[in-house]
């Protein structure tokens, strides 16, 4: 299960923090983050409940990056 | 400007202001003291509850740290010295807030310039419901349905024109400037700009499997594959910020217990707690941690807005470092697009051959059995054939009306052991054997595309050592095409498997961090784009396989790409070097100035933010490559 989200931040290493800390949560396989297109593509895990896992990268998102925001 | 930045310009100009007046008019103690921490707090709030929060979330050395340490220091310092200058500390800050203004601002809009280049994603496709248009979400369209698709609008979703004709863009999709003529029964593929007249697309792909899908999929997620300055720079950050946070501890303490112990001097505290202070403004790293990253994801935009789709940062590295270029020829050097040029020796018809041969490759996907079919013209009436063998790098036998027809290269003749004549036409030679009699050949050559021989050319200036050459092809074509195009090396009448065998021997050849790439069309060389040090597909828009396992995806197929795709990387990590050079050499000089009490803070502060600054403006350098 793949899907993108549309994300707002503002420095390039920010956003590499991010994919990091999105990537370490529990339920998604790989994630990536595209500052250049303010994106971020989330492989969840199989039968991953996609909403309780995205609450989760946006709290692990913010702890990293303050000023981040993620479009669920 | 978004309405994050405008309220940081707000607080800018609210704590400058305040910061003017209270130099210019003379205030009584504290009162000025209250309006100068007011000052600072206005410019540095969000950095402490920042730096607070790091600290909480177990993030503890960030830049937010470091600044918030340094401000809140100089401020304790000039109470308790009882100075009263907060000067300083409100400077700091505010010079901080400036470059991270400026850097987010500068950022932002050439981000979005690239973003609008690369906006290929289509919102909606135009359904024609009871004669009236709708617009539908074009994951909703089912394949088969028929769009429509008005002048000016993107074309949604892959598939075939059924009535109508115009002229579409493809600038988005390949590079190409110039728009392509489009008519009925022409395939259309998504991502295209409808330039001219209204036409109707039966869809033949889902929205999801369309080229627009593939496109944005391979660009949103080419972040994830970190190159080895990236990795290096967040490696460094994280050992880099904690030592210098504790040099900065022991520049305060040691030299003044020094001092007092063994040199019975006065400790001079404030002195070099002042010292200590400007030495963790200096050795902020948001210079490199900010800079570096974004130079790759400018040069991977820049690329991008040129046709050119890298699917991650390690593999810009490796094509700046690339010294030996591997083509296939078929449809990379030549267009692969074959014609029959004579039909010889053949005691039948020739039209009668032609038909046979065509008939017996008719399952084949590969360029010589689709010209052969485009040669003999009509509808091939696929029952007549039956028990197809196919025989990988030699070529097919078939039933065809109950006849043996055996198609394909000398190879093949002399596994069935029958007596074939040589041609002497340079081009791919298909000989035809019906019911083991030999019936002649079919003579096919393929054309070199117009810019491969400046393509070499300008792979060699680029400082590519060696261009080797591939090809199932027979010797006397091979060598022919390598001399016109100027290639060093050519092997010829390879199977699919000699060619990874070949890069693999290649590869062995390469010294130290050379690389090289493998270019290919993606038809049947899927296993040799992976083996490469970077593996490049290009035209590959359709071949599904190829996207997977290329790293580099040409978006159209000039040859000339590949020299340009070398010379952005080459500028990237140029800027990447520089910028790491350049930034640690200034941080390293002020440091060592800091520690020696001669740089202050108005020097640190240009340390850290003035070296932001120009490091970011080098960085976005890397969007933009002269031609």
């Amino acid at each position: 299960m793949k899907k993108t989200y549309k994300i707002e931040v503002d420095c390039a290493n920010c956003a590499n923090l991010m994919e990091e800390a999105a990537g370490k949560t529990e339920g998604v396989e790989k994630a990536a983050v595209n500052f250049m297109t303010q994106k971020m593509t989330l492989e969840f895990a199989e039968g991953a409940d996609i909403d309780a896992v995205m609450k989760n990268v946006v709290k692990n998102c913010k702890k990293v990056e303050d000023d981040c925001e993620i479009y669920l | 400007m978004n309405k994050k930045q405008k309220k940081v310009l707000v607080r800018i100009l609210i704590a400058a202001v305040l910061l003017a007046l209270l130099n210019l008019v003379r205030l009584p103690e504290l009162p000025a003291m209250i309006l100068y921490l007011a000052a600072y707090l206005i410019i540095g709030y969000d950095i402490l509850r920042k730096a607070g929060k790091g600290i909480l979330n177990g993030r503890v050395f960030d830049e937010n740290f470091l600044m918030a340490v340094a401000t809140i220091g100089a401020v304790a310092l000039a109470i308790i010295s009882g100075s009263g200058d907060f000067n300083e500390a409100v400077l700091v800050m505010l010079f901080y807030q400036v470059g991270e203004l400026f850097q987010s601002y500068a950022v932002g809009k050439s981000r979005r310039s690239i973003a609008s280049l690369m906006d290929i994603r289509p919102d909606y496709a135009n359904i024609e419901v009871d004669g009236k248009l709708e617009q539908v979400d074009p994951d909703e369209v089912e394949t088969g349905s028929v769009i429509v698709v008005q002048p000016g609008e993107k074309v949604p979703i892959d598939g075939v024109v059924i009535s109508g004709s115009s002229t579409v863009n493809t600038s988005a999709l390949t590079g190409e400037s110039l728009p392509r003529d489009i008519a009925e029964g022409d395939e259309i593929i998504s991502g295209c700009i409808n330039l001219s007249g209204l036409i109707r697309v039966r869809t033949t792909k889902p929205f999801g499997e369309s080229t627009v899908s593939k496109i944005l999929e391979l660009v949103e997620s080419s972040g994830s594959r970190k190159s080895r300055s990236e990795q290096f720079i967040s490696r460094f950050a994280r050992v880099y910020t904690p030592i210098v946070c504790y040099s900065a501890l022991a520049l305060a303490i040691l030299p003044p217990l020094v001092r007092i112990v063994f040199m019975g001097l006065g400790g001079d505290w404030t002195d070099w707690i002042y010292r200590a202070l400007t030495f963790l403004i200096i050795s902020c790293p948001c210079a490199l941690v900010i800079s570096i990253p974004l130079s790759f994801f400018a040069g991977l935009g820049g690329a991008s807005s040129e046709g050119v789709l890298i699917k991650g940062s390690n593999y810009l590295e490796a094509l700046a470092q690339t010294k030996t270029v591997v083509f296939d020829k078929t449809g990379t050097l030549t267009r692969g697009v074959f014609e029959v040029s004579g039909i010889h020796h053949c005691p039948i018809e020739d039209e009668k051959l032609l038909e046979y041969a065509a008939l017996a490759e008719c399952a084949s996907s590969h360029p010589i059995s689709k010209s052969l079919r485009e040669a003999y013209g009509r509808e091939l009436d696929r029952s007549r054939v039956s028990d197809i063998e196919e025989i990988s790098g030699n070529g097919v036998i078939a039933k065809v009306d109950g006849h043996t027809v055996a198609a394909g290269n000398d190879r093949l003749m002399q596994r069935l052991g029958i007596d074939h004549k040589p041609c002497r036409s340079v081009g791919t030679i298909v000989h035809v054997a019906i019911d083991g009699v030999y019936s002649g050949h079919i003579v096919i050559s393929d054309v070199v595309k117009p810019s491969s021989a400046q393509a070499i050319a300008e792979l060699k200036k680029e400082g590519v050592g060696k261009t080797v050459m591939l090809t199932g092809d027979t010797k006397s074509v091979a060598d022919r095409v390598a001399a016109d195009l100027g290639v060093d090396e050519v092997h010829s009448q390879l199977l699919p498997g000699d060619k990874v065998s070949e890069v693999e021997r290649l590869l062995g050849e390469t010294t130290g961090k050379a690389k090289l790439a493998f270019v290919g069309d993606g038809i049947n060389d899927a296993p040799v784009l992976s083996r490469a040090d970077i593996g490049i597909a290009m035209g590959a828009m359709g071949s599904d396989a190829a996207i997977e396992a290329a790293d580099v995806v040409l978006m159209d197929d000039d040859p000339l790409k590949i020299s340009r795709a070398i010379k952005i990387s080459r500028k990237c990590i140029r800027i990447v070097y520089e910028n790491i050079v350049f930034a640690l050499g200034v941080k390293f000089a002020c440091l060592l100035l800091g520690a020696l009490g001669i740089a202050d803070m108005g020097a640190a502060i240009f340390a850290d933010v003035g070296v932001m600054v120009i490091a970011v403006l080098n960085a976005m350098r890397a969007l933009h490559c002269s031609k």
